[in-house]
């Protein structure tokens, strides 16, 4: 369905644009039909970069992003605007979506008047009432209000009933539970795990590894804008094997186990990335070569792929001889 | 007994009438306590963090009594307060990264601070260059900018000046709620050390995050729409609660290793009450599975066990 190639994303940045930010580099993957795939990473991971690139938020440097076969960034005009009729996103802050001066309903009539101009008002208004029952909402409760009268947990249901009233078959999630609080959060989940049932596929990103495990199926790590860990979820989470997902997991805070004290370091020198492995300076593992070259992705066991050499170690005694002459040269 | 409210009212004026966002709290924090402050957002948790220190309008102190270390804190007098603040209690801001002075050094802004509470710089530099190297902090910092700082360098700048006098009373107010995980439990961490340095004696922890209190919290309090609902030691309240809503709350939290396939989990149906005319009763009534006929009268914070409070009339001991 969305076929993500090689997508490179390079900010200019330093006074004159002399310097290279590589937000995201290199990343490769796919989400089928019906699937909901996390990303994970912490702040400045490219995560959120992502997610703009495939909305055609932002452009990209390099690398392609196609959904089903069609190449999106050549879409134009009215290609692009079915494009937006089958794949849409919903963000963080519910509060700053809407426009606080209107009635908090009027992203459906603008939906209206840009994709559904010939339908009736009384039809559309049956299947506002209709999408507002898919999330779980009374409409007799929530239309006709303005955003601060309603709470996080209905606007960002709102935003999905929006994105749902379209043929919509591919969501970027981009954290949007985030800013929820924990006895609504739940829900809101709940209902992205129904959408999936009925077939919608979801890129939902996220920071928290236990939000992720309970609705993906698929998990992709990403740190500093490249992919260290892709796989199925469940094996991500009870066998990490790249050094910094085995971090991420052990300093998640959870109910039924204490935090071990593990000296961590706190600060990451932002940015630049030369040559070596991205997750070098923070690596308790790491060495000379790590330093040198950056690690291909393999796949450890079916459909979990790494990126580390020294999880390349430990598999394959022929890829430690590779890369210590490697080293050498 | 570090910290003792009574019988706190806090409300906040509006044009509609007063929202009472803090009705009738009364807690205690022992010393070297680390309590952590938990609830919905709009619940009063914040207001009572901020209260404790800086009350300004529009909240409003309607009535309540606050010793600390067996003097009476005088919350409603911003005057007298400043004697209190910083010396005694201290808070650690929730946007501690926006907390910095940004046309200031570093150094400059700390002297400023202490000599606005007439203290000297000289006296206390020894003591802050020991704890930046305790936080990892080069001492070279006092000659930069906070604009030269990364956000995690920053808040731990925040941290070592919140708690540079030593206060009685640190707040924390939802402090790791923006930071990734890593940084969320370095952060968790070193509060817990500034406790057992005791550069702090007891400390409020407020968070909507129960996972985070869970790691570093002696006890929890748990508040609703204005409401203390249950108060215990940390193990007590994820293990065995006894008011529904933190029964509630614990279930609806997404552990690691939960799958939506295997074990759905619910959220609480319905909304908090609105606090400009809050219902008679158990404000939590509406949405509590086992309200029953005594639930219109409001049920009393009381002790159930040691130290385990609750305000709840389905675990009162029966009297009549």
């Amino acid at each position: 369905m969305i076929k993500v190639e090689n997508l490179t994303k390079i900010y200019r940045t330093g006074t004159f644009g002399g310097k290279e930010l590589h937000a995201v580099s290199d990343v490769s993957f796919e989400v089928q039909p019906g699937e909901v795939v996390s990303l994970i990473g912490e702040s400045g991971s490219g995560k959120s970069t992502i997610g703009k690139m495939i909305l055609r938020l932002i452009s990209i440097t390099s690398g392609r992003i196609t959904f089903n076969g069609e190449d999106i960034s050549k879409l134009k005009g009215r290609e692009l605007k079915e494009y937006y009729r089958k794949v849409q996103g919903v963000f963080q802050d519910p509060f700053s979506s809407y426009n606080p001066i209107f009635k908090a309903d009027r992203i459906f009539e603008m939906v209206r008047q840009e994709f559904y101009p010939h339908i009736s008002s009384r039809e559309w208004k049956d299947r506002v009432v209709k999408a507002l029952e898919d999330v779980g909402l009374n409409a007799n409760h929530c239309l006709n209000k303005y955003p601060h009268q309603l709470s996080g947990g209905q606007l960002q249901r709102f935003l999905i009933a929006r994105a749902l009233l379209l043929d919509i078959q591919f969501l970027v999630a981009d954290e949007i539970i985030s800013m929820l609080d924990a006895s609504t959060r739940i829900d809101v989940l709940n209902l992205l795990a129904e959408l999936k049932q009925r077939g919608l596929s979801i890129l939902f990103i996220t920071h928290d590894l236990s939000l992720a495990n309970y609705i993906s199926e698929k998990a992709i790590i990403l740190y500093r804008g490249c992919i260290t860990e892709m796989g199925a979820t469940e094996k991500i989470f009870t066998d990490p094997l790249h050094p910094y997902t085995r971090m991420l997991i052990a300093s998640v805070p959870r109910l039924d186990k204490k935090w071990e004290h593990v000296e961590m370091e706190l600060d990451r020198r932002a940015g630049e990335v030369n040559g070596g492995c991205v997750f070098y300076d923070r690596c308790p593992v790491a060495d000379k070569g790590c330093a040198q070259f950056r690690p291909p992705m393999v796949e450890v066991e079916e459909g979990h792929y790494v990126a580390c050499y020294r999880v390349m170690d430990e598999m394959d005694p022929v890829n430690k001889a590779l890369e210590h002459s490697l080293s050498k040269q | 007994m570090s910290l003792s409210v009574e019988n706190l009212r806090i409300y906040y004026q509006t044009l509609h009438g007063d929202v009472q966002a803090l009705d009738g709290v009364s807690f205690s924090i022992g010393d070297g306590e680390i309590m952590g402050l938990a609830g919905e957002s709009g619940c009063g948790k914040t207001t009572l963090g901020y209260s404790l220190i800086h009350l300004a309008p529009p909240k409003r102190f309607v009535e309540g009594c606050v010793m600390l270390d067996g003097e009476e804190l005088p919350i409603w007098d911003n005057e007298r307060m400043v004697d209190f603040r910083y010396k005694k209690v201290s808070i650690i801001p929730q946007y501690a990264m926006n907390a910095l002075n940004p046309t200031r050094k570093i150094g400059k802004m700390t002297r400023e601070l202490l000599e606005s509470r007439r203290l000297r710089y000289k006296d206390y530099l020894p003591e802050l260059k020991r704890r930046l190297d305790l936080v990892q902090l080069s001492q070279d910092v006092l000659d930069m900018y906070p604009i030269e700082l990364s956000g995690g360098m920053k808040q731990r700048m925040v941290m070592v000046l919140s708690t540079l006098l030593n206060p009685s009373l640190l707040i924390a107010d939802e402090i790791t709620s923006a930071l990734d995980v890593s940084t969320q439990k370095a952060v968790a961490e070193m509060l817990v050390e500034f406790r057992d340095r005791e550069f702090v004696k007891s400390m409020i922890v407020v968070t909507h995050d129960i996972s985070i209190l869970y790691q570093i919290a002696d006890s929890i309090l748990v508040m609703y729409a204005g409401k203390l609902a249950e108060k215990a030691p940390t193990e007590t309240i994820i293990h065995s609660p006894r008011h529904p809503y933190t029964q509630l709350l614990i279930s609806s939290l997404p552990e690691v290793g939960v799958k939506y396939s295997e074990k759905k989990l619910t959220g609480i149906p319905g909304s908090p009450p609105m606090l400009l005319n809050p219902p008679t009763g158990c404000r939590f009534r509406d949405r509590c599975p086992f309200a029953f006929a005594k639930c219109v009268e409001e049920p009393p914070f009381v002790e159930v066990e040691k130290d385990h409070y609750v305000a709840c009339w389905k675990e009162m001991p029966v009297h009549d």
